[in-house]
């Protein structure tokens, strides 16, 4: 090799990631992904409906042994999401600022943000089920006990303009509480989420529990919406309110649990409550009789 | 005999494996794929062998098998059911009303004397069983006996009367191609009314490579004595696609004539909700889901 050629630079693809894999759509399609300024920045894999539906069988066979596992354990889990996420912080802050067009300060601030998130996430793992369950009174020789369970396989249409903090705040809430997600990345951003997907992959979260895709929601969001096999969707990145609707209906068909899209994107650096984490819960009573 | 058997031609593993993979790549899409999946719920011999079978899984069973999609008046009957002896009676008492198939296999995993195989063909045949599984000794097989094996078949054909009879290879303890040939070739001049590649008890089962042999021995068996034979590839078949992917090659390796569900079935259990969630997929444009259809 002689010293003064110039190296070539080995540049990564952007894939999606099914069930612990990277795979590239099935449809074989990519589309071009600007930064904030208009400049090229990389190709992205297009999701399609047959990747959609991939995800979603993903999703399923991961459930059960993801709800199964002790809340402590997702709690750990999610927690090692934050510590290998601090550990390649650089590339994130880089990847938002070069998205999002923001300066490096704010990039560094949104990035402690994510982080913090999926801290604070994590410790409400094991705490929701004090928290929102109950020992009902009831007029008879039973215990009687409400204790929230994880739904399913959850959709979610992640923010279009918050392309970490906002992907962050909207699966980290869905899992914890032993939910399987298949999300739908920022249309226009979508690296930095093919990045948190990497950290993903190597944070002893289980094939399948995320599925991250990257395209254009009206390709896949009316397929996740009417899917018979998914339990809940959450429209928070859907801006067309004619598509909003649409998936409000398709959803209706079997009853899925719905975040309706908000009228304009939240402010992800608020406290974000505890409303993301209940939206895809539902209660289950026991009653269990006690001797007289 | 044996001068026949290991006169026939060698199977080109290379080719024959390269083949079937190039024939699982053909596209098949909207209407056809209609007609596929439809065609091959016909074609399922719903099976369910397992020692926990009990008189009502199995009645469940049969009545599956009579209307897979009860929500669906145009879904159609599979072929058969396929249980254990002690269960045809059972499974007969469903489908008899309705005058439809009641299937049923011998083969244990503890492979019992020939006479006692008999008297539970016997025993089968005369609880109405329309078509009688079994399994051919590999062991003898294997080690070249394969008059005995012949005169086995023979024997079972015999006790079978008026039903049909499927051979069972058992194609994964067969060890090659050449002798998955070979034994179709036997079966078949036995007299066989079908040959079926396996149990469903040991893998592997059914691939698409050894199911292309067979499908080429009744082609070529037909060519040579004018009897057309069945095949049935059980075992590992799960999904929509790789059923599709098994008629596909029935066309291109045996032809059209094969494409019936007189003469080509999938032994299977799981491939049944597969096709049934295609279907209505294709039919409502919703992805279906496991919560849609019975539990196996």
């Amino acid at each position: 090799m002689s010293g003064n050629a110039e190296r070539i630079v080995v540049r990564k693809t952007y894939k999606l990631y099914i069930g612990g894999a990277f795979p590239r759509s099935e449809s074989g399609h990519s589309y071009p992904v600007h930064d904030a300024a208009g400049q090229f920045l990389a190709n992205a894999s297009l999701a399609s409906r047959k990747d959609a539906r991939d995800a979603v069988v993903a999703a399923r066979k991961a459930f059960p042994g993801w709800a199964g596992r002790s809340a402590y354990n997702r709690a750990q889990i999610v927690y090692r999401i934050a510590e290998v996420m601090e550990d390649r912080r650089a590339q994130f802050e880089e990847a938002v600022a070069r998205s999002e067009g923001v300066k490096a300060s704010a990039a560094t601030a949104i990035v402690d943000a994510a982080i913090d998130r999926l801290v604070w996430y994590a410790g409400w793992a094991d705490k929701l089920t004090q928290v929102l369950g109950n020992a009902n009174p009831v007029a008879g020789p039973f215990f009687n006990l409400s204790t929230p369970e994880p739904v399913g396989v959850v959709a979610v249409l992640a923010p279009q303009s918050s392309s970490l903090l906002g992907l962050v705040s909207v699966i980290a809430p869905v899992i914890v509480s032993g939910n399987t997600v298949v999300a739908v990345s920022s249309a226009a951003r979508p690296l930095p989420a093919v990045t948190f997907a990497e950290v993903l992959a190597t944070s002893d979260v289980p094939a399948g529990v995320v599925n991250l895709l990257t395209g254009h929601l009206d390709a896949v969001a009316p397929r996740l919406a009417s899917h018979l096999d998914v339990n809940g969707i959450d429209l928070t990145g859907v801006e067309d309110p004619a598509l909003a609707i649409s998936l409000e209906v398709a959803a209706a068909e079997n009853l899925k649990l719905v975040r309706r899209a908000p009228g304009s994107e939240p402010d992800w650096s608020a406290d974000p409550g505890l409303s993301r984490l209940t939206q895809f819960l539902q209660t289950k009573t026991v009653w269990h009789p006690i001797g007289i | 005999m044996r001068r026949f058997l290991h006169g026939l031609p060698g199977v080109d593993q290379v080719g024959c494996e390269a083949r079937a993979a190039a024939l699982g790549t053909r596209s098949i899409k909207a209407a056809s794929k209609q007609w596929a999946i439809d065609l091959a719920i016909r074609m399922v011999d719903l099976t369910t062998l397992e020692g926990s079978d009990t008189p009502g899984k199995v009645r469940a069973l049969a009545a599956k098998a009579l209307r897979p999609d009860p929500s669906d008046q145009t879904c159609p009957s599979v072929a058969a059911v396929c249980v254990y002896p002690d269960m045809v009676a059972v499974a007969k008492d469903v489908v008899h009303r309705q005058r439809r198939l009641g299937g049923h296999r011998v083969p244990r995993p503890d492979e019992p004397p020939l006479s006692l195989k008999l008297q539970d063909v016997a025993f089968a045949v005369a609880a109405g069983a329309d078509e009688i599984d079994m399994v051919i000794d590999r062991g003898a097989f294997l080690a070249g006996h394969y008059l005995q094996v012949f005169e086995e078949i023979v024997a079972v054909r015999e006790a079978c009367g008026p039903a049909h009879l499927k051979v069972i290879f058992e194609t994964g303890e067969l060890q090659t191609y050449d002798n998955v040939r070979r034994a179709s070739w036997l079966a078949m001049m036995a007299g066989g009314h079908f040959i079926k590649t396996s149990t469903g008890k040991i893998q592997p089962a059914a691939t698409l490579p050894v199911t292309m042999i067979l499908l080429e021995a009744v082609r070529d068996f037909r060519e040579a004595t004018g009897i057309q034979v069945g095949v049935k590839p059980a075992g590992g078949i799960r999904t929509s696609k790789d059923a599709i992917k098994y008629l596909v090659m029935v066309n291109e390796v045996a032809g059209d004539d094969w494409l019936s569900p007189s003469w080509f079935r999938f032994g299977a259990s799981t491939l049944l909700n597969d096709l049934l969630m295609q279907r209505s997929t294709m039919q409502t444009g919703r992805y279906s889901g496991p919560d849609y259809v019975t539990l196996d």
